[in-house]
C-alpha cells in the first residue's frame, strides 16, 4: 500500500526518527524557558553536542558513551551562559546569539579530521517477533533506544512539572522571580540547574544527529534544527505533549519533503528547493501565528521570561 | 493583653554602602501583642523585617525569640520557628492557582488534596473565603492578600510580620482584615504591623515603634497619642495640612461623556459610559482599589487610547481623538501611576525626560533641533521649585527614589501650567513629608485656575483635596458628589463594597 512510491509504515517510522533531536532539544529548552530563562543558544549547543559525541563515539567505539560524550558537551557549553546570565548579568538575547555562533565555530575547529569517518552503528532494540507485527512493527518497534528515552524525556518534564514540588518550584522562578527569592527560593541556582538540563538535552539531540540520523561528521550538521527547536517551545505553548506533537509535526515535513524529491511518481513537481525550505517557512509562519495578537500562547509564557534577576532588594 | 516577651530585638545595626539603613535598633514584642513600627519610606523598616525574616543579616546586634537565640540564615528557618510574613508587594505568582502558591511559601506542604481542603477551612474560620483552585492572576487585591494570610494562617505562627498590608484595600475589607488581626491576637499570635496610616494604627495597635532614618526615635502607646503628633515623630518636623484659597470654580473645563473603552491588556477592565465633568480651580477626586479601569482612564484622558472626538471636550471642543502632544498643546497634562517605564524612560537623564513630555508647551525644540539650554533651565527650574533631591539634572531618572522622582514627574507636568491636569496615584509609596508637598502643589495649581483631576486609591487623600468625589468601580464611574460631609462608610459602599468579604466568625476551625 504505497502512495506515489512512499510507504506509510515507514514514513511514519523515520519521522519517528528524524523528530529525535529537536524534541530532545526542545524538551530541554522548554524546562530553561519555565525557569524564566531565554537561551537562544540552542543551536550552538546542539552542534557541540553533535562533535563531541562523535569524537567520544569513534574513539571508543560506543555510540551509547558517545550520547553521553554529546550531552556533556552541550552542557558544558551552556555553563558559558551560565557564567556570563546569571552570574556577570548579560543580556540573554545577545549572549544566545553569541553562543550558537560561538558553537558552530568551535564544532568547526573540533571536527577537524573526523571528516568522512563513520561512527559505530548505533543498533536498534531487539524486541523479537514484536517487530514483524505487520505495519505497528514497523513504526513501534524497529527504532534505536533514544528514539524510546526521547518520549520518556517528554512524561519525566511533564511530571515533573505538574505533580512534583521541584516543578511548582521551577515554574514559581520562572513566574516571577523577584517572589521566588522573597520566600527564600534560590533562584539562580535552579536556573543554572535547569541551563545545564537544557544544554545536556540539546547536546543529546545534536549527537543523534552525528550518529544516527546522518551518521558522519561535516560542519554546520545540525543545519538549523536548534532554531526548529526554539520555535516548537513557542508553538507548544510551553507544554511537555505537545512539544511531541510539534517536533513530529516538523520531523514529518522533513521527512515528506525528502520522500517528495525522491518520488518519482508524484503528480505535481515541485522544485527541490520549494521542498527543502518547506521547514523553515513553515517554522515561520507557525511563529507569526502563534505570537500575533493576545493568544493564548503569549498568556502562557513564563511571566520572568528573559528576565535576569539579582536579589539586591 | 501583653504578658510574656515573644521577641525582643537588641542593639541591631545594618548598613548598606552609603547608608545606615538600621542604626542600633532595639525594641521587643509581647505575645498576642499588635506591635506597630512607624516611619516615613527610607527609615529602615523594611530591611528591619527582613532580618527578621532572614532574608538579610544584621551586621550587629542580637535578637532573642522566646529566650533563645535568634539568627534565622534564611527564611525557611525563621518560618520553622513561627515567624511569618505578608509582603507589601505581593509574594504571588499570576499563573498559578491558590493552592499552589500556597504551597509554595510552606515548607513541607500536605499533598494538594489535603491542602486544598486545609486552604477552605482555614479560610471560612478567618472570614476570608477562598477558592483554592483559582488562578490568582484573576483575583482582586483583596483576595490576593487573603491568599497571603492565609498561606501565612496555615504554618500557625507565632509572630505575624504585615507590611503595609491596606493599602490596596477598601475601608470594609480593612474592617474585615482588622477583625480577622483582632482575632489572632485574641489567640496569642503576635502581629508586627508596618504602616504609615496613623488612624489605622491607632484603631489597632497596641505599642509603636518609631523609626527615623534607621534609628528609635521613640515608642508609644497609639491610643493615647494623636496622629498628629506621631507623624510629627516619623517627620521630626512640624506636618501643614494643605491649605487653599477658597475660590469659586469657574468654567467647565474638561467634560467628559459617554466614555466607553476596551481594556489594551487582557488582565484589564474595560471603560463604560464614563461621564463627569471638571470646572476650572476645581479637584475631582477619583477613588477606586486597583484594576477597577483606573489605568484606562488615565489612558484615555491623556490620549494614549484615542476615542471619537465629543468624548473628552476642552472647554466645549472634543479632544477625544488628539494623541497625547496634540493634548499638552492644548493644555492637558497627565503624570501616569506608574513613575519608571511611563512618566519617565529610566534609564535617560531628568533634563531628557523634562524634555519628552515639555517640549511642546515649553518650545523645547528650535528648527526640529533639541534647545538644550532650554531644556537644562527647565529641568533645573523643576528641580529647584519642587525640591527634588538629585546630584543634578544629569542623574538618570532610575537613580532617583521614589518619592523624588514623583515630584520630578509631578512638578515636570505642573510647570508647564496646563488649564487641565490629570494625575494617577500622585503620592503612591512616597513619604509624608513628600506626600503633602504634592498635595499642597496641586491645589496651587488649581486655585491658579486650572482643572485637577487626582485619580487615587488612597481616600484620605482625596478626603484632604478634592472638592468632589466620584467612585471607579469595573470600569463604572459614579456621580460624583461634594466631599465635604462624606463619611467613610459611605464611600466604603461608593466603592462597591467589601466584594464578599464577611467578617470574621467567632467560632472557627484553628485552634
Amino acid at each position: 500500500m504505497d502512495f506515489y512510491g512512499i510507504n506509510p509504515a515507514v514514513l511514519i517510522a523515520s519521522l519517528m526518527v528524524a523528530s529525535v533531536p529537536i524534541m530532545l532539544a526542545a524538551i530541554g529548552e522548554l524546562v530553561v524557558e519555565k525557569a524564566g530563562v531565554l537561551n537562544l543558544g540552542v543551536e550552538g549547543m546542539m552542534i557541540m553536542g553533535a562533535i563531541c559525541g562523535f569524537i567520544t563515539a569513534v574513539h571508543s567505539g560506543s555510540p551509547m558513551l558517545g550520547f553521553l560524550g554529546g550531552a556533556a558537551g552541550g552542557a558544558v557549553l551552556s555553563v558559558l551562559f551560565i557564567l556570563l546570565t546569571q552570574v556577570f548579568l548579560a543580556n540573554q538575547v545577545a549572549t544566545g546569539l553569541a553562543l550558537t555562533l560561538f558553537g558552530l565555530g568551535l564544532s568547526s575547529l573540533l571536527g577537524q579530521g573526523y571528516n568522512g569517518i563513520k561512527p559505530p552503528a548505533t543498533k536498534p532494540l531487539p524486541f523479537g517477533p514484536l517487530t514483524d507485527i505487520p505495519f505497528f512493527g514497523r513504526i513501534l518497534f524497529s527504532h534505536d533506544a533514544m528514539v524510546y528515552i526521547s518520549i520518556a524525556v517528554i512524561a519525566a518534564v511533564w511530571a515533573m512539572l505538574k505533580y512534583t514540588r521541584a516543578g511548582l518550584i521551577l515554574r514559581a522562578v520562572g513566574e516571577s522571580h523577584d517572589a521566588a527569592h522573597a520566600l527564600g527560593y534560590k533562584v539562580v541556582r535552579i536556573r543554572v540547574l535547569a541551563i545545564l538540563f537544557g544544554g545536556a538535552m540539546a547536546g543529546l539531540g545534536g549527537a543523534y544527529v552525528s550518529l544516527v540520523r546522518v551518521p558522519q561528521w561535516t560542519d554546520g550538521i545540525t543545519a538549523g534544527a536548534g532554531w526548529i527547536a526554539l520555535a516548537i517551545v513557542v508553538f507548544a505553548s510551553w507544554k511537555p505533549w505537545r512539544v511531541l506533537i510539534g517536533a513530529y509535526l516538523f520531523g514529518g515535513i522533513t521527512v515528506l519533503q525528502l520522500n517528495l524529491q525522491a518520488s518519482n511518481s508524484f503528480p505535481i513537481k515541485i522544485p527541490v528547493e520549494y521542498l527543502a525550505m518547506s521547514p523553515y517557512l513553515i517554522t515561520i509562519l507557525v511563529l507569526v501565528i502563534m505570537s500575533s495578537g493576545r493568544g493564548r500562547a503569549s498568556l502562557n509564557a513564563p511571566a520572568a521570561l528573559g528576565q535576569n534577576f539579582h536579589a539586591s532588594r | 493583653m501583653t504578658g510574656d516577651v515573644l521577641l525582643s530585638i537588641e542593639g541591631i545595626s545594618k548598613s548598606y554602602p552609603g547608608v545606615k539603613a538600621n542604626d542600633d535598633v532595639s525594641f521587643r514584642i509581647g505575645a498576642g501583642e499588635v506591635h506597630a513600627l512607624l516611619g516615613e519610606n527610607g527609615a529602615g523598616k523594611s530591611t528591619l523585617v527582613k532580618m527578621i525574616y532572614g532574608l538579610v543579616k544584621p551586621d550587629e546586634g542580637r535578637m532573642t525569640l522566646r529566650g533563645a537565640t535568634y539568627a534565622p540564615g534564611e527564611p525557611r528557618e525563621a518560618r520553622s520557628l513561627g515567624v511569618a510574613m505578608v509582603f507589601q508587594h505581593f509574594s504571588l505568582f499570576d499563573a498559578l492557582n491558590v493552592a499552589e502558591n500556597v504551597a509554595l511559601g510552606m515548607d513541607n506542604p500536605p499533598p494538594m488534596r489535603e491542602l486544598a481542603g486545609r486552604i477552605r477551612e482555614v479560610s471560612e474560620g478567618y472570614g476570608l473565603p477562598l477558592d483554592p483552585s483559582r488562578l490568582v492572576g484573576d483575583l482582586s487585591a483583596g483576595e490576593r492578600q487573603r491568599v497571603e494570610i492565609v498561606r501565612c494562617l496555615l504554618q500557625d505562627p507565632k509572630l505575624l510580620i504585615m507590611d503595609e498590608p491596606t493599602s490596596v484595600l477598601t475601608p470594609q475589607e480593612v474592617n474585615i482584615l482588622f477583625g480577622t488581626l483582632r482575632q489572632l491576637a485574641a489567640e496569642g499570635t503576635s502581629i508586627l504591623y508596618i504602616s504609615h496610616k496613623l488612624e489605622e494604627i491607632k484603631a489597632l495597635c497596641d505599642e509603636a515603634t518609631i523609626l527615623r532614618r534607621g534609628k528609635v526615635v521613640g515608642t508609644c502607646t497609639p491610643r493615647e497619642k494623636s496622629a498628629r503628633e506621631m507623624a510629627e515623630m516619623m517627620v521630626g518636623a512640624t506636618l501643614n495640612a494643605p491649605e487653599r484659597a477658597a475660590a469659586e470654580p469657574g468654567p467647565v473645563a474638561l467634560t467628559v461623556s459617554g466614555l466607553s473603552v476596551a481594556s489594551p491588556s487582557a488582565f484589564g477592565t474595560s471603560l463604560r459610559a464614563i461621564g463627569f465633568e471638571v470646572r476650572q480651580g476645581e479637584v475631582l477626586g477619583i477613588g477606586g482599589v486597583a484594576g477597577n479601569g483606573q489605568d484606562e482612564l488615565m489612558l484615555a484622558l491623556s490620549g494614549e487610547i484615542r476615542t471619537a472626538p465629543d468624548t473628552v471636550k476642552l472647554h466645549g471642543r472634543g479632544i477625544g481623538h488628539l494623541g497625547p502632544n496634540e493634548r499638552r498643546k492644548d493644555g492637558v497634562c497627565t503624570a501616569p501611576e506608574e513613575r519608571l517605564g511611563h512618566a519617565a524612560a529610566p534609564d535617560m537623564s531628568l533634563a531628557e525626560n523634562a524634555f519628552l513630555s515639555g517640549s511642546v508647551r515649553k518650545h523645547l525644540t528650535k528648527n526640529g533641533f533639541i534647545d538644550w539650554t532650554g531644556t537644562r533651565a527647565f529641568a533645573e527650574d523643576v528641580v529647584k521649585t519642587f525640591d527634588v533631591r538629585t546630584p543634578g539634572i544629569g542623574t538618570a531618572a532610575r537613580a532617583l527614589s521614589g518619592g523624588n522622582l514623583q515630584k520630578f514627574v509631578l512638578g515636570r507636568e505642573i510647570m508647564q501650567e496646563p488649564e487641565v491636569i490629570v494625575v494617577n496615584q500622585p503620592t503612591w509609596g512616597v513619604d509624608a513629608a513628600a506626600a503633602a508637598f504634592i498635595r499642597q502643589a496641586l491645589l496651587d495649581r488649581a486655585s491658579a485656575g486650572a482643572a485637577v483631576v487626582v485619580i487615587s486609591q488612597d481616600i484620605d487623600e482625596i478626603m484632604e483635596i478634592a472638592d468632589r468625589f466620584a467612585a471607579l468601580n469595573e470600569g463604572r464611574l459614579s456621580e460624583p458628589v461634594p466631599t465635604q460631609g462624606l463619611t467613610i462608610d459611605q464611600i466604603g459602599l461608593m466603592l462597591g463594597g467589601a466584594h464578599g468579604m464577611h467578617e470574621a466568625e467567632v467560632h472557627h476551625a484553628h485552634s
